[in-house]
């Protein structure tokens, strides 16, 4: 590791974010590094400072009877809540009357109504496991290139083994399998490798037969394509780019259909 | 006429998940706004804003998503006062030379004098660090959010939570050192 790639990873080091693998490569690192355990110890330091210090300033009581009283009198009085009990000063209250900057901040709210819906959580949670799966240690549970290995693997594990297809004349090596959660439920992963890309491929059984048709968005940098076939929902998550991701995805349906 | 807003049940669970917030949201309004009267009224909106919405919060954590909400108002009240429109401050180029989106009244609290110096002197050392480094500190070192839970709030990638935070970390330690010296 070099100074470059420990400047950032020390501070999720100091912050306790870093998974057990990557901390003792970042500790590695400043055991051997005076200016890197300087910056850690820097770090450090002020982390502390700053949680001395009681830095949380408590709500005024008045703020805070004035939201209590909203709250019923939002229920009970209109879709105006603010026309209920009124701002100490107006100034908010033009967006909340409905006015063009009104409009234009409700479309924020939209995003995050949007984040909130169940097509949306659970490619956030597909996205949270990838992450995880990029962990020192948590990427895969059954480590081969041979589909007849990692196959089989799944079986007695999941109520329905996720198909695995070797790509590595395509461009995508097949590095293994790994059993995951998502929604609270288990659920298949089959892992590919694009350089030094990692592809998740999810599997999960659905109730729907239908075929969808793919879809491909971007949620916290990663790229998602996700479509349905023959009663299995499939997501693939890299940061490889949306194009690469879509060929593969292109290719395994086309090996999928080829194969009966 | 009822409306699902009138439901008491559902008031009731609002109150036990957001209200206990108030404080953490408070406190972050304070350090985007600078202002403690802009920041009351934002923290009422955005705890009205969050009932409306209630049903569309599916957890686990809340304060993230209260953050998201506190943020989208504070950004409509950038617009307001600088009379131009809605612009996330992330769209801004992410360079220390970038002026913060709204410098005057940086208002030092009534209450502050009666604080313990350290605290006020820090906090006055973060308000002068621009945004949106100023705002991943806070989330992090004083709403105790996780990487995670800020990159939520803020609707940014992880690894964009971490570059800032690195960012801000650097900046605060300057304008400490600058403050120590004779
Ligand atoms: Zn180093």
């Amino acid at each position: 590791m070099t100074c470059d790639d420990a400047e950032i990873l020390i501070h999720a080091l100091a912050d306790g974010e870093l998974d057990a693998g990557h901390a003792r490569e970042v500790e590695a690192h400043i055991a051997a590094c005076p200016r890197c355990a300087a910056e850690l110890t820097a770090i450090r330091q002020m982390k502390q400072a700053l949680a001395g210090a009681d830095l949380i300033t408590k709500a005024p009581a008045a703020l805070r009877l004035r939201i209590e009283a909203a709250l019923p009198a939002a229920a009970a009085a209109s879709i105006t809540p603010l026309a209920a009990v009124p701002s100490r000063r107006t100034l908010l209250k033009g967006f909340a009357m409905g006015s063009a900057v009104s409009a234009l901040a409700a479309t924020g709210l939209v995003a995050i109504v949007l984040r909130n819906d169940d097509q949306q959580r659970i490619e956030a949670e597909i996205v949270s496991a990838h992450l995880r799966s990029l962990q020192a240690g948590h990427l895969t549970d059954v480590i081969s290139t041979d589909q007849h290995t990692v196959k089989p693997w799944f079986n007695g594990k999941l109520d329905v083994a996720p198909p695995v297809i070797d790509l590595t004349a395509q461009g995508f090596t097949l590095i293994g399998g790994r059993l995951d959660y998502v929604d609270a439920r288990p659920i298949g992963a089959v892992v590919y490798r694009r350089r030094q890309h990692v592809i998740n491929l999810f599997v999960a059984q659905t109730s729907s037969t239908a075929r969808r048709a793919s879809r491909l968005e971007t949620i916290q940098g990663f790229n998602i394509r996700s479509w349905r076939d023959r009663g299995l929902s499939y997501w693939a998550v890299s940061d490889i780019n949306p194009d690469e991701l879509n060929e593969f995805g292109e290719r395994f349906e086309r090996t999928m259909g080829g194969s009966g | 006429m009822t409306t699902p807003h009138d439901d008491p049940e559902r008031a009731r669970r609002f109150r036990e998940a957001a209200l206990p917030h108030l404080d953490d949201v408070y406190t972050l309004a304070r350090y985007l706004l600078r202002h403690q009267a802009d920041a009351e009224d934002a923290v009422q909106e955005c705890y009205l804003r969050a009932y409306k919405h209630f049903d569309t919060y599916r957890g686990p954590a809340i304060k993230p998503w209260l953050f998201a909400i506190l943020r989208n108002v504070c950004h409509a009240e950038f617009a307001r006062r600088a009379g131009a429109p809605v612009k996330a401050l992330d769209d801004a180029p992410e360079t220390t030379e970038q002026a913060p989106l709204w410098q005057d009244s940086v208002e030092t609290p009534e209450g502050a004098m009666l604080r313990q110096r350290d605290a006020s002197s820090i906090q006055r050392l973060i308000d002068t660090l621009t945004e949106p480094f100023r705002e991943t500190l806070v989330l992090r070192e004083i709403n105790n959010l996780s990487y995670r839970e800020i990159a939520e709030a803020a609707g940014v990638p992880v690894g964009t939570v971490m570059s800032r935070l690195a960012r801000a970390r650097a900046m605060l330690r300057a304008a400490w050192l600058a403050q120590e010296e004779p």
